[in-house]
């Protein structure tokens, strides 16, 4: 063909570059992918294929036994009633966890850019610092400030411990969004008579959805996969599904269940799984705002 | 008796402190433009009119009544600002009526509250819309609309038109001045860095410069005899011409002297006693110079011609210093061109070189 003149939508040609640029994402794509392959065709196998040591290969005899077993009947110590008493363990920590350190930093946040109170920016330091200091420092006091209090080894325990390390972030993750929005909405609000309350519920809130949105996701996902505070605060009854995950996985006697244990795993990861999946395009837009106005 | 009234006002940010005990009086019905450069402190002097900012010193009364400690839903007061602050999340009709709403209105009144702003602003078409539905225009409207329906005494005005383009901060001016019209006794604190929108609207033009008033006059009196070079610089556009020179008793009274040019005095209105052989800038306004054959002072060069429809604006330069003349739209000059400028000794302002004071 004669060489074209250049009109219209420049044609794409694949240079050395691009071809590089698709060879490492390939790679990398396999990379992170290969553990997850490995995973899902374990768990679907028989004990039996997985002896013989082909762990790449699809299973001949395609089980779900193992996930059921995993959920319903594996063995954590010395009970057998599966991970599922963890996972709604999970749940009945995550709910209000999620819900109340969202309020508390949606609210603190807000007071913090908007009614510039005493203090606000040494209150805002030290949360900050609170952020940095390692949590295990916070175990042993917290431990005894709960005996103490009589609430430790609760589901209250437990929440109030994931509303309080979650609210250095939930706080910065709000204020910066807030501080984001024109002040001068917040000061039409209040010459229309808006208090603290008013203008948080009926002005701010309403215009606070992606953000909204990325502290759920950010919420969820920590709350989900946290082991310390959970084996920690939460109580035997409470243990949530991470805890009960290892002690599926370490407790066996005799032959490693590989596929059990797989499936259990999967299965605990399911709920940030589905989170990312569902929001990912909200996630990485949230963390972009959040790190451009930062 | 004056609605607004700031007294003796200072108000401290967290490292600087702004004003002085700065002091004004606006009377009632009155349309008050602030007036100055950003960074003068116009909105912080607004905001604390308004109570959405606490003074260190001083009061702040509305309507003969001290508000010094009042939240501004309290003051009488209504607000527009610069970036609209519409709620993004309310339509138009919930934006209007949430201050009402929030003032606990019976629904009756508030809806016809909402109807009557409407109706001045004509906006009533757009009452269901979403802020993100509306032009910049619009927007503002709607924020105009939003102060209307608060019934206040007292309107607010930060830069409200600096967001729009030309041709609809000129119809939204008109408007507002027509609206000023039709309330009748409200009285309104516009403020602008846009000498135009001062002119045009304001009874009275308060020009500030660093946080201090500078003058506080009619247009007219800002124009024609402005108090000090800031003032005098900053007001009129084209700019003044300001030409460096000293005075002189010379047989018929005092005269202007610039090198060899040499301006009669004999009619200027001194405010101040001048004496002889001070130095002095003298401002004269481009339209108070004249191309003429008989002028007083030669020696010119046409340098630039800037035609501008209505006028046209011709710099012409003395190899000293340039200044320049407005003339009739449909005068042309061509660069080179050798003229004599007339200058009316009745129209111009005299200020002491050192301080800047009007003479
Ligand atoms: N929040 C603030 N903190 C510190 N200084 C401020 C603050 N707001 C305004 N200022 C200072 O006050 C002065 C006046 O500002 P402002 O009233 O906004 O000016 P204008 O509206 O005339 O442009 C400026 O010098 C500014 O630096
Ligand atoms: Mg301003």
């Amino acid at each position: 063909m004669s060489t074209a003149v250049p009109q219209g939508r420049r044609p794409h040609r694949l240079t050395a570059g691009r071809i590089g640029v698709y060879a490492f994402l390939v790679t990398a794509a396999l990379f992170f992918m290969l553990p997850l392959w490995i995973m899902v065709v374990t768990s679907l196998k028989p004990m039996e294929e997985i002896r013989l040591g082909n762990i790449l290969a699809l299973p001949a005899a395609m089980t779900f036994e193992a996930w059921i077993k995993a959920w319903s009947s594996a063995c954590t110590g010395l009970e057998c009633n599966g991970i599922s008493v963890g996972f709604w363990n999970s749940v009945r920590i995550l709910i209000p966890s999620v819900i109340l350190s969202i309020i508390a930093g949606a609210i603190n946040g807000y007071a913090l850019s908007f009614w510039r109170v005493k203090g606000a920016n040494v209150m805002f330091g030290v949360l900050l610092l609170g952020a940095f200091i390692p949590y295990q420092v916070f175990l042993y006091p917290l431990v005894r400030i709960f005996s103490l209090t009589g609430i430790y080894n609760s589901l209250t325990c437990i929440v109030l411990v994931h509303v309080i390390f979650g609210l250095p972030t939930m706080t910065l993750l709000f204020r910066n969004y807030y501080a984001g929005l024109p002040i001068e909405l917040f000061k039409a609000a209040r010459i229309d008579g808006g208090g603290f309350w008013s203008i948080f519920f009926r002005v701010i809130l309403p215009m606070s959805t992606p953000i909204l949105v990325v502290a759920t996701i950010l919420q969820v996902t920590g709350i989900w996969n946290d082991f310390i505070f959970g084996l920690t605060f939460a109580g035997r009854e409470n243990l949530p599904m991470t805890v009960q995950l290892n002690n599926i996985v370490n407790s066996t006697q005799g032959e490693r269940a590989y596929n059990v244990d797989m499936a259990a795993t999967m299965l605990a990861a399911l709920v940030p799984l589905v989170v990312y999946f569902v929001s990912g395009r909200w996630f990485v837009r949230g963390i972009a705002a959040g790190a451009v106005k930062g | 008796m004056s609605t607004v009234s700031v007294r003796d006002v200072t108000v401290a940010f967290e490292a600087v402190q702004v004003f002085d005990g700065l002091s004004l009086d606006i009377e009632e019905g009155e349309f008050i433009v602030l007036l100055g450069p950003s960074g003068c402190g116009k909105s912080t002097l607004l905001n604390a009119i308004a109570g959405l900012l606490d003074v260190a010193e001083g009061q702040i009364w509305i309507n003969g009544k001290n508000v010094t400690w009042e939240e501004p839903k309290d003051r009488g007061i209504a607000m527009v600002f610069q970036s609209y602050a519409l709620y993004p999340r309310m339509n138009v009709r919930e934006n209007m009526s949430f201050g009402l709403k929030m003032a606990k209105t019976p629904k009756p009144e508030i809806e016809k509250r909402v109807a009557k702003a409407a109706e001045l602003l004509q906006i009533t078409p757009l009452l269901d819309r979403r802020p993100d539905q509306l032009s910049g225009g619009q927007r503002q409207r709607v924020a105009i609309g939003r102060a209307l329906v608060r019934d206040a005494a007292v309107f607010l005005f930060d830069e409200p038109l600096s967001n729009l383009d030309a041709k609809l901060r000129n119809e939204l001016r008109v408007e507002i001045k027509r609206l000023h019209a039709r309330l009748g006794k409200t009285t309104m604190v516009y403020v602008t860095h846009d000498q135009i929108e001062a002119m045009t609207l304001a009874d009275r033009i308060v020009v500030m410069k660093e946080q201090k008033i500078q003058q506080i006059g009619t247009p007219d009196e800002i124009y024609h005899r402005p108090a000090n070079l800031f003032v005098a610089g900053f007001v009129g556009s084209p700019q003044m011409n300001f030409i460096k020179g000293r005075l002189e008793n010379t047989g018929e009274g005092l005269s202007f002297l610039a090198g060899d040019r040499r301006l009669s005095l004999s009619g200027y209105p001194f405010i101040t006693a001048p004496s002889s052989g001070q130095d002095v800038v003298l401002g004269v306004r481009p339209e108070h110079l004249e191309i003429s054959s008989t002028g007083i002072w030669p020696g010119f060069t046409v340098d630039i011609v800037e035609p501008m429809g209505a006028d046209t604006v011709i710099w012409c330069s003395d190899g000293v210093g340039s200044v320049q003349v407005r003339t009739a739209g449909s005068r042309r000059a061509t660069p080179g061109e050798s003229v004599t400028l007339h200058i009316d000794p009745a129209q111009v302002s005299l200020f002491a070189a050192e301080s800047g004071e009007r003479l």
